[in-house]
C-alpha cells in the first residue's frame, strides 16, 4: 500500500468526538487503551474529513499512548480506512457473489458511466468517490451500496440517480469539509 | 408455520426498546439464571441442549464453555462474534438490528455461566448503524439494573460494551477477532493453546457467534429438555438462515431445523421460489465457503432422500454430493447463471481477504483468482482446470486458520459438479467472455 505524505494538517477534534474517544477508552482494562484504537479510528477519521493521512494518525498514536507504527499497521490491514483522500460521498457497491447474481456489476458500470470516473478515483468537483467492497451482509436485498454509514439496498439505476440527487441537494451525510 | 424462538417478536413495534422487550418477556433468562442457577447448571443446560455454533463450524456451544480454563485471580472473558462477513450471511445483522436485547440477554446468561466479568461484542465495522443501536440497548440494560454491579442483587457482575472492526473478513476467525480486539492485525494465532486457555490478553477467552449466544435465551427459558423437542436427531432447535441471489423473496427466517430445503426455496412463507420464474440452476447452503450444489443434489441426497434444513441432512454425502449448513448463508442461482464467473468472484473474495500470514493461504487464493480469471474471460487452457484441483490440495490442511479450506472448497465443489462448465469456457473462448452464461445441462428442480 502507497502512502503519500501530503501537507494535510491534524484535524481539529471537537469536544464531542473527544468525549467519545475517552469514553471508549475506558471500556478497557487499565493499560489495554490500544483495544479501543478501531473505534478511535473510526472517530478520528470521521473528524477529519474521511481519511487518514500520516499525520492524522500520529496524533491517534499520541491519543492512545503507542507507537506511530502500530497505527500504521492496523490502518493498512483493515480496508475500511482511506489512506488518500476521498470524495464527500463515497459509495462503496458490493461487488461479491449474491450482489453479482442480480446484478451488481451492472451498477458499478452505472455509477461509472453516470461519474464519468472508475473504481477506486473521485470526481473532479470532489464530490464522489467510487469504490467496490466485499460482501457488505445486505444479500438478500442486493444489489447495494454503503454511504457514510448508511446502506441503500434494491439498487436500480433509478436508485442510483436519486441517490446522487439527493447528494448534491445535501439531505444524505456526507464526509465532513476541512 | 414453524415455531420461532429468537425471532418471534422482531415485528413488534419498539421491541428494540429495553421496556418493550421486557414486556415480550424480555430478560426472564436472566431472572431465572442468576436467580434459581447456578453457573455450572446453566452450562450443563446449554450441553444436554446440544447447541451446535451458529457462526459455521457447529462446535458444540456447551462443550467449548466447558474448556474454559478456571485459574484463580485471572479474569475471564466472553467475546460475542458479530463479524459477520460470509458472502451471504446477514442473519446477526438482523437479529442485532431488530431484537438487540435478545443478544445482551443471551451474553448476560451466558457469561454468568463462564463466570465472565467483562463481555465484548465485535462487530464488523460496516455495519456502525447497527453498532449504534446495540449501544444503545446497551445503555438501557445497564440503567434498569441488567449490566453493571450486582446484577438483579445476585451478587454477579457484568460490563459488556460493543467494538467495531475495520473491515477484514479474517477478524470472523476466533484468534484473528481476539488479536483485532486487543488493537492489532487481524492475524489468526496458532493453537494451541486455544482461546479458552490464552485468549484475550492472555486471558481464558470463549467466542461464541451472535445467534448462539442469543439462542441460550429460549433455552433456558424453556429448557433443554423442552428446546430438544424441536429440531431432527442431530439438529436441535430453530436456525435463522438468510437467503439471497435469485430468489423472489430474499431476508433472513428463522426455520424449525429438519423443513425441507424444497419448502423454504418454494414454500410462500420463505423465499416463495427462483425470481422471474426461471428454474434453479444450483445452491450455496451456508455462505460461500460451503461446497455448492448442482440442481439434482438441492432437494434430494443422492440417495433420493428428502433433503432436509439441517446439519446432517446439507452434509450428507459428505463433499461427494452433500454441503454445509454452515452460517446458513443461503445462496441460490437461477439458470442463467454462470458457475466460472461466480467460482471466479468468490476466489477473488477469498484473494482480498487471506490475511498473508501462511504462504499457502496467501500466494494460493492469488493464483486461484488468476487463474480463474482467465477461464472466465476465455484465456484459460484445459490444464488450468486440474492446476486450480492442485493449488486446492496445496492450500487445504495447510495453514494456520480455516481462510485456507473456506478458499478451497467452493473451487474444488464448483469443479467438481460443473466441469463441462469450465470445459467449455476453454473451447468457446469468444462466447465466454459474454455475461451470464448459463447451461441448462442438469437443471431438473
Amino acid at each position: 500500500m502507497k502512502i503519500e505524505i501530503t501537507e494535510q494538517k491534524r484535524p481539529v477534534l471537537s469536544e464531542e468526538a473527544k468525549a467519545e474517544i475517552q469514553r471508549v477508552i475506558k471500556q478497557y482494562p487499565e493499560g489495554r487503551q490500544k483495544s479501543a484504537i478501531l473505534r478511535v479510528m473510526h472517530i478520528v477519521e470521521e473528524e477529519a474529513g474521511g481519511w487518514l493521512s500520516p499525520d492524522t494518525m500520529d496524533m491517534i498514536a499520541e491519543i492512545l499512548s503507542i507507537e506511530p507504527i502500530e497505527v500504521y499497521e492496523v490502518a493498512t490491514f483493515y480496508t475500511m480506512f482511506n489512506l488518500q483522500p476521498v470524495g464527500k460521498y463515497v459509495f462503496e457497491v458490493c461487488r461479491t457473489g449474491p450482489c453479482m447474481l442480480v446484478g451488481s456489476d451492472n451498477i458499478i458500470t452505472y455509477l461509472e458511466n453516470k461519474l464519468n470516473i472508475k473504481v477506486g478515483e473521485t470526481t473532479t468537483d470532489g464530490m464522489f468517490t467510487l469504490k467496490t467492497a466485499e460482501c457488505l451482509g445486505a444479500c438478500g436485498y442486493g444489489p447495494m451500496l454503503q454511504c457514510g454509514e448508511e446502506y441503500h439496498e434494491y439498487l436500480t439505476p433509478e436508485k442510483v440517480d436519486e441517490l446522487i440527487e439527493a447528494c448534491r441537494r445535501g439531505e444524505i451525510k456526507g464526509n465532513k469539509v476541512v | 408455520m414453524g415455531r420461532k424462538l429468537l425471532l418471534e417478536h422482531a415485528d413488534v413495534p419498539g421491541i428494540e426498546t429495553f421496556d418493550v422487550y421486557r414486556k415480550h418477556g424480555g430478560y426472564r433468562s436472566v431472572e431465572k439464571a442468576l436467580k434459581t442457577m447456578s453457573p455450572e447448571e446453566v452450562v450443563e443446560e446449554v450441553k444436554t441442549a446440544t447447541l451446535k455454533g451458529r457462526g459455521g463450524a457447529g462446535f458444540p456451544a456447551g462443550m467449548k464453555w466447558s474448556f474454559i480454563a478456571k485459574p484463580e485471580g485471572v479474569p475471564r472473558y466472553l467475546l460475542c462474534n458479530a463479524d459477520e462477513s460470509e458472502p451471504g450471511t446477514f442473519k446477526d445483522r438482523y437479529l442485532m438490528q431488530y431484537i438487540p436485547h435478545l443478544l445482551i440477554e443471551g451474553m448476560i446468561v451466558s457469561s454468568y455461566a463462564l463466570g465472565a466479568n467483562q463481555a465484548y461484542i465485535y462487530i464488523r465495522g460496516e455495519y456502525m448503524f447497527v453498532l449504534r443501536i446495540v449501544e444503545k440497548a446497551i445503555a438501557e440494560a445497564y440503567e434498569k439494573g441488567f449490566l453493571g454491579k450486582n446484577i438483579l442483587g445476585s451478587g454477579f457482575d457484568l460490563d459488556l460494551s460493543i467494538a467495531p472492526g475495520g473491515g477484514a473478513y479474517i477478524c470472523g476467525e476466533e484468534t484473528a477477532l481476539i488479536e483485532s480486539l486487543e488493537g492489532k492485525r487481524g492475524n489468526p494465532r496458532m493453537k494451541p493453546p486455544f482461546p479458552a486457555v490464552q485468549g484475550l490478553w492472555q486471558c481464558p477467552t470463549v467466542v461464541n457467534n451472535v445467534e448462539t449466544l442469543a439462542t441460550v435465551v429460549p433455552i433456558i427459558n424453556m429448557t433443554a429438555a423442552e428446546y430438544t423437542k424441536i429440531g431432527t436427531e442431530q439438529s436441535k432447535g430453530t436456525k435463522l438462515i438468510s437467503a439471497g441471489g435469485n430468489v423472489e423473496r430474499g431476508g433472513v427466517y428463522e426455520i424449525e431445523l429438519g423443513l425441507s430445503v424444497e419448502e423454504f426455496i418454494y414454500g410462500d412463507e420463505w423465499c416463495r421460489g427462483i425470481k422471474n420464474g426461471k428454474k434453479m440452476k444450483a445452491l450455496v447452503p451456508g455462505g460461500s465457503s460451503v461446497p455448492i450444489l448442482p440442481a439434482h443434489l438441492i432437494t434430494k441426497t443422492a440417495n433420493g432422500d428428502t433433503r432436509l434444513m439441517s446439519y446432517e441432512s446439507l452434509s450428507d454425502g459428505g463433499f461427494a454430493s452433500g454441503s454445509m449448513l454452515g452460517s446458513g448463508g443461503f445462496i441460490v442461482f437461477d439458470e442463467d447463471q454462470c458457475i466460472v464467473r461466480n467460482t471466479w468472484n468468490f476466489a477473488r473474495f477469498y484473494a482480498h481477504e487471506s490475511c498473508g500470514q501462511c504462504s499457502p493461504c496467501r500466494e494460493g487464493t492469488g493464483w486461484m483468482e488468476k487463474v480463474l480469471h482467465r477461464i472466465e474471460t476465455g484465456k484459460g487452457n484445459m490444464r488450468d482446470i486440474d492446476l486450480l484441483a492442485d493449488i486446492n490440495k496445496k492450500i487445504e490442511g495447510n495453514t494456520i486458520c480455516p481462510l485456507g479450506d473456506a478458499a478451497a472448497w467452493p473451487v474444488a465443489a464448483a469443479i467438481r459438479h460443473f466441469r463441462e462448465e469450465f470445459e467449455w469456457h476453454v473451447t468457446h473462448p469468444e462466447e465466454a467472455v459474454k455475461r451470464n452464461y448459463g447451461m441448462l445441462k442438469g437443471v431438473t428442480a
